[in-house]
């Protein structure tokens, strides 16, 4: 028993390890655009992992992570972007007075960023958590639509339809791939404490986790502000790496992509969501030559955009027929050792 | 006494599922709850662990009130219980079943876990070796790192009775605990519980259907029929109690 933990923080170190060395290695020999999608894919894999702790770990089918992505995203850029930028960028109707004057570094805008969505999270528990089921993914997604609303709808604030610009590009592969760890460290930390096997528990069988003694409301609480945070922070990461950000860009589809790649990953795989954000951001890129004009056999073919959406979504129809509970289903990396090591099953 | 069902009265719309009940539970007692379908036994459990509020009447535990209490507060002042039809974790091994028990024993915060404190540590391996301990009392522990669905029925039953005695009650509330054994896995149930009422300072009150099962396991009987109480005292006089007998099988006496 001592062995095999030591063992386990072992391989976790080296993993990390690796990852770092890589981000290293990234930020000094590849180019531009690859760095800009492994930003994305860094930036996805905290989205991802936290997404999951509320929809796959505790079993609350939720849609509105796209309202805590966008808080986010507005409370860095209102606190990253320069008094004298703000000056001109308001176009539709002049700033609050306060809006001029916030202003904060890069850490503190991000954390900032990360505490307004958990906040926001907290304040909707309460009467979030009251349904369950179909019912809980149809509140949530109002909840998404009303904070894109909102962005658009209060131009003294969030410059309306129009965004935020010039927002400072703080975010490099040093800070969204940090970040992305470290976020992967504390989901994985969390699901492998009491408090992951209660929203655990809360997923498999609520009234059975209640029998236990297990305030099922708060395990739920937790998990959807600890998701919130990191979406807040995600958000803010990728304000700072767009340097523009509109309400369009969180609208519902936002979430869909979230939902893809966990429900792709396996629901509840924090292994699995890290897995489906690359394939899913990673692999749309890669799959841009379907695009082009091709060479097939000596066989020119012509331009065909939206060639690629209809492979990748071929792709995830079979992937899906395949493997019912995603690439990973529920286990973890290490789970697939053990499994290795006792002959399968 | 340890419970004490006061005059407790329970409508669904127009159906009463029990009426005007009261009974009492002494301290280290096996207490079966019998009657045939439908006579309100199980509604009774849901109200004592407070997922139902009685229509009138109150559940006093060691002379307190549960009027108000959520049902996982309950569980916390010693009151844990089994399902009639069981309700393991099903994504979860056998231990983190039984650790789940431990939630609300296990003495760190949110952040101590994140950061993994000394103290996470520490209490992680208690509340292990603790989980371990009990699944060692009922013959399990080489299940525990198995999947808790991938266990035979009887077997689930123990982990489910395991599980219950993780949050460490003093009253244990068991749903038909025998349903769906075999005659002599009922039988090693029975000596199970006998055996950990002593060695867990329990007190148990148990629905049952199987009488042979009830008379050699319970001290005492309380017999319902559509909600009211029809006799109280020990099953063997309960199995020769004209109302009982007429209860189950009909009054064929007087046709």
């Amino acid at each position: 028993m001592e062995i095999s933990i030591k063992k386990d923080q072992w391989i976790n170190l080296a993993i990390v390890a690796t990852a770092l060395w890589f981000i290293w290695f990234a930020s000094g020999h590849f180019d531009e655009y690859t760095i800009r999608i492994l930003n994305n894919i860094a930036i996805f894999i905290i989205l991802a992992v936290s997404y999951n702790l509320i929809n796959g770990v505790t079993g609350q089918f939720s849609l509105e992570p796209n309202g805590f992505v966008a808080v986010g995203a507005y409370v860095t850029a209102l606190l990253l972007v320069t008094p004298e930028a703000k000056m001109y960028q308001y176009a539709i109707v002049d700033p609050y007075p306060f809006v001029l004057t916030l202003h904060a570094n890069f850490v503190t805008a991000l954390l900032l960023a990360g505490f307004f969505s958990a906040l926001l999270a907290f304040t909707l528990a309460a009467p979030v958590f009251r349904v369950r089921g179909d019912y809980l993914a149809i509140v949530t997604l109002g909840f998404g639509f009303i904070i894109k609303i909102l962005a658009i709808n209060n131009p003294e604030v969030t410059n309306g339809s129009l965004g935020m610009n010039d927002i400072p590009e703080f975010s490099n592969l040093y800070w969204t791939g940090g970040i992305a760890i470290i976020a992967v460290i504390s989901v994985l930390n969390i699901v492998n404490s009491k408090f992951g096997r209660a929203m655990k528990a809360v997923r498999d069988d609520e009234d059975a986790a209640t029998a236990m003694g297990v305030n099922t409301f708060k395990a739920k609480t937790l998990a959807f502000c600890t998701s919130a945070f990191f979406e807040g922070v995600g958000g803010g990461l990728l304000a700072a790496l767009l340097t523009s950000i509109s309400p369009d860009l969180f609208d519902f589809f936002f979430t869909f992509q979230l939902l893809i790649i966990i429900v792709l990953g396996g629901l509840g795989s924090t292994t699995g969501a890290i897995i489906g954000t690359v394939l899913v951001i990673g692999g749309s890129e890669w799959m841009r030559f379907l695009d082009e004009p091709m060479n097939i056999f000596g066989h020119e073919t012509t331009a065909m955009p939206g060639m690629r959406m209809v492979v990748f979504s071929l792709l995830l129809i079979l992937i899906m027929l395949f493997a019912r509970e995603g690439i990973m289903g529920k286990r973890e990396l290490r789970d697939l050792f053990k499994f290795g090591k006792k002959g399968g099953k | 006494m340890i419970l004490k069902i006061d005059n407790v009265t329970k409508n669904f719309g127009g159906v009463t599922a029990i009426k005007e009940t009261s009974f009492s539970v002494q301290p280290k007692e096996i207490f079966g709850l019998i009657g045939p379908n439908g006579a309100g036994k199980t509604t009774m459990f849901n109200i004592i662990t407070g997922n139902y509020e009685p229509t009138k009447g109150q559940v006093l535990f060691r002379n307190e009130s549960l009027t108000g209490l959520k049902p996982h507060q309950i569980v916390r002042k010693g009151i844990a219980r089994t399902f009639q039809n069981i309700r393991l974790f099903s994504s979860m091994s056998v231990l983190d079943n039984v650790l789940i028990g431990f939630d609300f024993q296990a003495r760190y915060s949110f952040f101590e876990s994140i950061v993994r404190f000394p103290r996470f540590i520490s209490e992680e391996k208690r509340i292990k070796n603790r989980s371990m301990e009990i699944l060692d009392y009922f013959g399990m522990s080489k299940f525990a790192h198995e999947k808790a669905t991938d266990l035979s029925y009887g077997q689930q039953r123990k982990v489910e009775i395991a599980r219950a005695l993780a949050t460490n009650p003093e009253l244990l509330l068991l749903d038909e605990p025998a349903a769906g054994m075999n005659p002599s896995e009922t039988e090693e149930l029975g000596q199970i519980i006998k055996k950990a009422r002593n060695d867990f300072d329990l007190t148990v009150l148990l629905i049952e259907h199987d009488m042979k099962f009830v008379n050699q396991l319970c001290d005492k009987v309380l017999v319902l029929d559509y909600g009211k109480t029809i006799f109280e005292g020990t099953p063997s006089d309960a199995i020769q109690d004209k109302e009982v007998i007429t209860a189950y099988l009909g009054d064929f006496h007087n046709d």
